[in-house]
């Protein structure tokens, strides 16, 4: 019988995926974001930093920020998605991204001065476009300070 | 009126941090309409294989470009927030090149102003289109 692969060798392995895939991406590295990874369930993190504020005053997170990490949560989750099969058979990339055709965004409450997270849904998954639904949230995982849903290009297949 | 409200928005503009951080910068403002643009970063890139810069830097400029259309709007008083917002990707902006928003704030009610906007590198062809809604603040009737 086939001896299961040491749990160290998995989690290396995914770990290392996800990183290679999130860090080809220089503007991930530039708002900041970092993702949690609990077997193939992702959660984006956006580290709550000075630069990100687009109202001074309240002081708020800049609807720009929120918006770029929503589809930063939605577009990552899509691929992991994608290539999840190829990373558990050991393939390292690079990966093309999938590409936004178009990305909604409603702001349901004001982003505060901390750190927000998000977690995308991959709803439909086809050969050409994919619909991804994105939650992102601050101190309460029930109160959604904002959520968007965006359309997606597939990368094409090299095979 | 206008002069004192573009004078504003600029000062505005440059009070954001992440406006700030992004390089954004206010070219013109009309009433009830913005033009901002943003220089090529390739930390902003999104796209390691082409250099394209990613949608949310694109999000960002339309997002503010609309929101200072709102601000420059006659019948706005005050400052704005997002409601929703919703762009259309038509393609990558060229690699290098500044691209810049054009937002008009097409109606203003009581408490909701309605914005589109859209993006194009140096090349005239549309990289990016939105629509969004806004708060408003202290309408002037």
């Amino acid at each position: 019988m086939k001896q299961p692969e040491p749990v160290q060798v998995v989690k290396q392995r995914r770990d290392a995926a996800l990183a290679q895939l999130a860090g080809a991406l220089p503007f991930i590295n530039f708002l900041g974001v970092k993702f949690e990874r609990r077997g193939d369930e992702l959660t984006s993190i956006l580290p709550y930093a000075e630069k990100l504020v687009g109202n001074p005053i309240l002081p708020a997170l800049h609807g720009g920020a929120v918006g770029a990490f929503l589809e930063i949560a939605a577009q990552i989750e899509l691929a992991w998605s994608i290539y999840w099969p190829q990373f558990e058979a050991g393939a390292t990339g690079p990966n093309a991204m999938p590409k936004t055709i178009d990305f909604t965004i409603d702001y349901l409450r004001t982003g505060l001065p901390r750190d927000a997270y998000a977690r995308a849904v991959v709803n439909r998954s086809g050969r050409r476009f994919a619909s991804v639904h994105v939650e992102a949230w601050q101190d309460n995982r029930r109160k959604l300070f904002a959520q968007a849903t965006g359309h997606f290009l597939m990368p094409l297949k090299h095979d | 009126m206008l002069e004192k409200k573009a004078k504003l928005a600029k000062q505005f503009i440059a009070a954001i941090p992440y406006s700030t951080a992004l390089a954004i910068q206010i070219d013109e403002v009309f009433s009830g309409k913005a033009v901002l643009s943003l220089p090529y970063n390739p930390q902003f890139i999104g796209d390691p294989a082409t250099g394209v810069l990613h949608g949310g830097v694109v999000t960002a400029l339309l997002d503010t470009a609309m929101g200072t259309a709102v601000v420059c709007h006659p019948q706005s008083m005050g400052g704005t927030a997002t409601i929703d917002l919703r762009i259309d990707y038509m393609r990558g902006a060229a690699p290098g090149q500044r691209i810049t928003a054009c937002a008009e704030c097409f109606r203003v009610t009581r408490s909701v102003a309605f914005v589109r906007a859209t993006a194009h590198d140096e090349g005239n062809d549309i990289v990016a289109a939105a629509a969004g809604a806004f708060t408003v603040e202290g309408v002037k009737e």
